[in-house]
């Protein structure tokens, strides 16, 4: 489904990611996991576009997309869930939900997919009509998840998705997660919570310093006594 | 009484004019943060398109504003595109000069091109008068008022109703997230430049017809006033830009009439020192958010 080889990413003399490659398979939720600053974002915004990639190349569905700009690669089917949510402040949440879809044509099915967006979140549901600037950081995280499902990607990229939030809302955001995989979407997921991304993940990634330096199922690195020292509090 | 309405009236008309000058520094300001002292010249071209559709081409009021509208619209796209565009990424400091650098070449092209001479326009609405009383209203206040609510209603539609406006909103908002949503940036800003400008070139024709004489440097005062207008309504705000027009407009009348016509323009400047003192954000301006 995804595939990146190689990629390299620079800001202005830092090299921020250093000959990363990664792959994603349909179907699969996979996790980037690492320390604040590593790169994770980085990742993540090269792949969406927002940043440009100084040399290495990107994949959707075989398609190079390294120098396509990050509006058309929503087109093909990727949708990122930025850090810190960036919704639409001023807007209501019935406007972000509706940017969401933005390229997309078919009202009717619009229609129909914000309905299954309130079925997804209900919060979203009675709240459609406020201004999303007002919501709380978990119904924020909703929204900016539910936004990003209105453009029906193949692949969403979701960049902390718990930062901010209390451990029970996590939790139920993670369940939310694994939900919207299981119903056909592939994930990337990037966290700084290695315990909770790696309950979920089939397979991760460890990123440090800009490269990535381990990868395996969410299972094994999970009892990896390095990430288990590193990431996860363990002795 | 009768001269405080009639002086209502007058500042009504010059300050729909401000208004629709004012929406276009403020849509620009939110979307690129760029104060485009362009502007007031592409209001001055404007009038000059109107003038040569009227005199040259005879053409009624409808069909010149229209004509002189779209020109205005491709010549702030141009503008935008070949001038502010190669400097998106520049500081701010940079594109505003190459802004001033933009104004003084539209002013200094269109006198070597047109002269420098004062031109009136010719007749092209009735002198007709109305009385409401001791209130005289002529017709062409009348046209101006009407226009210019018009063109507010219509942009109001267009900002809140279409996809387009949306997208102008989510790009003035957060750059890098309405690009996740799959909206084009420069293509955005291109359209925010166009309408705005076509709200300028209306203007132009508006003023044309009012006051009867254009000039190459036409624009300086009146985009100052409008860029006035645009702070103390709280630059960025659309609603704000309508309603600081309107203000504007109505004070510069009220001072001519009741104090020192000389005065008038120093009242307006020192109407924006004070704003800029006792509320820097304006009337509907929100506190920007400094992200560290």
């Amino acid at each position: 489904m995804l595939e990146i080889k190689n990629l390299n990413v620079h800001y202005g003399v830092i090299h921020a990611l250093k000959n990363a490659s990664l792959t994603v398979n349909k179907g699969e939720i996979v996790t980037l996991i690492g320390a604040n600053g590593a790169g994770k974002t980085t990742t993540l915004r090269t792949i969406s576009g927002l940043n440009n990639a100084t040399s290495g190349e990107i994949f959707l569905e075989g398609q190079n997309i390294t120098n396509l700009p990050a509006p058309d690669r929503v087109e093909l089917g990727l949708s990122q869930v930025p850090e810190g949510r960036r919704v639409f402040p001023e807007m209501s949440v019935l406007e972000n939900l509706e940017l969401g879809a933005f390229l997309r044509k078919d009202k009717t099915n619009i229609k129909k997919d914000l309905e299954h967006i309130y079925e997804l979140f209900p919060i979203l549901g009675k709240r459609k009509h406020q201004s999303s600037g007002t919501l709380s950081g978990g119904e924020q995280q909703m929204l900016a998840m539910g936004r990003a499902l209105m453009s029906q990607p193949k692949i969403l990229l979701l960049d902390e998705p718990s930062m901010g939030l209390a451990p029970l809302l996590v939790r139920e955001i993670f369940k939310i997660i694994t939900d919207i995989n299981n119903s056909g979407t592939t994930i990337l997921l990037v966290e700084q919570n290695a315990s909770m991304a790696l309950s979920i993940a089939h397979r991760a990634y460890v990123i440090e310093n800009g490269s990535i330096v381990m990868s395996g199922t969410g299972e094994e690195l999970a009892k990896s006594s390095e990430i288990q020292k590193a990431y996860l509090g363990g002795k | 009484m009768d001269q405080f309405l009639q002086q209502m009236v007058n500042g009504l008309s010059l300050g729909s004019i401000y208004a629709l000058i004012a929406l276009g520094y403020t849509m620009v300001y939110g979307i690129i943060k760029l104060i485009n002292f362009a502007h007031g010249d592409i209001y001055m071209i404007g009038a000059y398109i109107g003038f040569a559709a009227t005199t040259y081409v005879h053409l009624g009021f409808f069909p010149a504003l229209i004509l002189s509208m779209i020109v205005c619209a491709i010549l702030g796209m141009i503008i935008e595109r070949v001038a502010y565009k190669p400097l998106r990424n520049s500081s701010r400091i940079t594109v505003l000069i190459t802004a001033i650098g933009v104004s003084l070449l539209l002013e200094y092209s269109m006198m070597f091109f047109v002269g420098a001479e004062v031109r009136s326009y010719p007749k092209v609405l009735t002198n007709h008068l109305f009385h409401f009383g001791g209130v005289r209203v002529n017709m062409q206040q009348i046209y101006i008022l009407v226009t210019a609510v018009a063109l507010m209603i219509l942009l109001q539609y267009i900002v809140t109703k279409t996809k387009t406006g949306k997208a102008m909103r989510a790009v003035s908002i957060d750059k890098d997230a309405a690009q996740l949503m799959g909206i084009r940036v420069d293509k955005t800003i291109s359209i925010t430049f166009a309408i705005g400008s076509a709200f300028a070139g209306a203007a132009g024709v508006l003023v044309g017809i009012y006051y009867n004489s254009i000039d190459p440097l036409m624009g300086m005062m009146p985009g100052l006033k409008a860029f006035v207008a645009a702070v103390f309504g709280g630059i960025g705000s659309i609603p704000g830009a309508m309603i600081g027009g309107l203000a504007i407009g109505i004070m510069e009348t009220l001072v001519a009439g009741y104090g020192n016509s000389m005065y008038r323009d120093a009242a307006v400047f020192a109407f924006l020192i004070l704003i800029l003192i006792l509320k820097p954000s304006g009337l509907l301006g929100k506190n920007e958010r400094e992200k560290v």
